[in-house]
């Protein structure tokens, strides 16, 4: 309450902190907006370069049914990609867990999934499943999840302390009691982690699939046939979207994350 | 070597230590982490081992629980093996770190061994109900051992450790991590705990005092090789119960004495002088 010694920088209170925390990025971003319309209006700068903030919006709101329709289309598409690909993330990883020789093969596979640059396979997948499917895309946003939440999951199935396995050989627990009760609750929290680093990435690359053929009416095929046609500001809308939906895949997961251990050890690790 | 004195036939010895080794392999060679052990404790002895950094005194205790398999010698608990005794649950166990479960409640940490070995959920509710008013700690039931303090997370652990009124009690340094006024405080209600459940206790630790308050007899080890230097039989509660063993006792000449016995049997004899295969030349 008191700690404001005069002569020394005075020291914020927390509520004019909190409120700092706030405004400053909406302020940063209000600032950058209006020098960015300033460059497009005010100097001059071509609206072919770069469209103004005014007519983005202006496009924003005049295609909205179809940027909505655009978004739930990539959106489902990164759903279903996401939660496929965390379930095959967690149970490999619990089958590598639990043996070795599946760690050991499945150690390469990922290794290479986890290189290869996911989209990459998005022609090649357009031709197997033919070009009026989603599934291509969907299982390019599977194989983008996969990847965090089995690295994940399984460094979590090896974060048990010795004290707790030591307890568990203490009370002659069998090897799925130690799985339900130690193994897997320890295990929680990593696999979320992994979760919401997937959620990114697979509204990236479902996105980013569209680009390379396949039915129309996502995000990323509108983004290119609008950029394709010269309505750049109708791009930057879908754009737009595109944040937005990747923000409420990770701001759902964060949540996610937050619902699930706030049960549990408070927080940080102990 | 020194000879642990039995003070009930064999057959019933709570835990029985017959000439056992215990060498680890290490990468920079072998570790002989115990030596040529015989130790006998009698049902409802309290024990404490003590001893150096290195006397293998949290080795022996994890022989007995069979958390580790010794190199030579026999091991019995109850007269059958320890892996059996370990099978059958016949220990409680708790160690330095509470180990409580953080995402369980205290009830739920309590519970825990009860769950895993099938005793139905009215029982099992009875049972910790009557073992956290034992610790002292029925109104923290519900809370998440993150929200309480180290002593009060060590008694929900020794709760655990007595869930299944074991008829021996292993614990390793349980009070090592306190502050000197909680772990005073939790050695008296150890006792009270102790005489109430008739538990035979192996108490590890390297506190004079704590051993003397507590022990019946203290085991004093020596390192490299972990060996038993002496056991040094506590006068103190020889004709009197344990229970009787309060608060008082910690400034009586007798306490006092006892402390003195144990101090002089760990640093008196050498390592080198105490058995013939004691000839090192390292």
């Amino acid at each position: 309450m008191s700690a404001t010694t005069a002569g020394r920088p005075t020291r914020m209170s927390p509520r004019t902190e909190a409120t700092l925390r706030v405004v400053a990025p909406i302020a940063v971003g209000l600032i950058v907006l209006g020098a960015w319309q300033f460059l497009v209006s005010v100097v001059g700068v071509s609206d072919y370069l770069l469209p103004s903030p005014a007519s983005i919006i202006e496009q924003f709101v005049a295609f909205f049914p179809s940027i909505l329709a655009a978004t739930l289309i990539t959106g489902t598409n990164a759903l279903l990609g996401l939660i496929v690909g965390s379930l095959l993330g967690i149970l490999l990883a619990s089958l590598a867990a639990r043996w070795k020789v599946v760690d050991r093969m499945s150690a390469p596979i990922v290794a290479a999934l986890a290189v290869v640059p996911i989209v990459a396979l998005a022609p090649v997948l357009n031709s197997m499943f033919g070009a009026d499917s989603q599934f291509g895309r969907q299982a390019i946003a599977a194989l983008a999840s996969f990847v965090p939440v089995f690295i994940n999951t399984l460094r979590g199935f090896r974060q048990t302390q010795p004290v707790h396995r030591d307890l568990m050989k203490a009370y002659a627990a069998n090897s799925q009691q130690v799985m339900r009760v130690l193994t897997l609750p320890t295990a929680v929290p990593f696999v979320l982690t992994g979760i919401r680093i997937a959620s990114s990435l697979a509204v990236i690359s479902a996105l980013v699939a569209e680009y390379f053929g396949g039915p129309r009416g996502g995000l990323g095929s509108l983004i290119s046939t609008s950029a394709a046609s010269s309505a750049y500001a109708r791009a930057w809308a879908y754009v737009l979207a595109s944040i937005v939906l990747g923000l409420v895949f990770y701001l759902a997961t964060l949540a996610l994350e937050r619902l699930v251990l706030r049960r549990g050890p408070g927080g940080g690790a102990r | 070597m020194t000879e642990a004195t039995p003070t009930t036939p064999d057959s019933t010895a709570a835990v029985e230590v017959r000439g056992v080794d215990k060498v680890f392999e290490t990468r920079t060679g072998q570790v002989h982490a115990l030596d040529a052990i015989d130790l006998v404790i009698a049902p409802g002895e309290f024990i404490s081992l003590i001893g150096p950094s290195g006397c293998g005194k949290s080795t022996l205790m994890r022989l007995i629980a069979d958390l580790d398999e010794p190199t030579g010698g026999t091991l019995t608990v109850f007269g059958k093996t320890a892996r059996q005794a370990r099978l059958d649950q016949d220990y409680g166990i708790a160690f330095q770190q509470a180990g409580l479960l953080p995402w369980r409640t205290v009830a739920a940490n309590v519970a825990l061994p009860l769950e895993l070995h099938g005793v139905g959920s009215a029982e099992r509710r009875s049972r910790v109900e009557h073992l956290l008013d034992m610790v002292g700690l029925s109104d923290f039931a519900d809370r998440y051992p993150d929200q309480l303090s180290g002593g009060m997370q060590q008694r929900v652990a020794i709760a655990r450790a007595l869930a299944e009124q074991p008829r021996l009690l292993l614990m390793d340094e349980p009070f090592g991590a306190l502050d000197e006024m909680t772990r005073e405080k939790m050695q008296t209600e150890l006792v009270r705990i102790s005489a109430e459940t008739g538990a035979a206790v192996v108490f590890v630790t390297h506190s004079i005092p704590e051993a003397v308050f507590l022990s019946d007899r203290v085991v004093v080890m020596s390192p490299r090789p972990g060996r038993i230097q002496q056991v040094v039989p506590m006068r103190l509660g020889a004709e009197a119960e344990r229970a009787a063993r309060t608060e008082e006792l910690r400034e009586e000449r007798a306490f006092f004495d006892m402390v003195t016995a144990v101090r002089e049997a760990l640093h008196g004899g050498s390592p080198v002088s105490s058995g013939p295969r004691g000839v090192e030349t390292r």
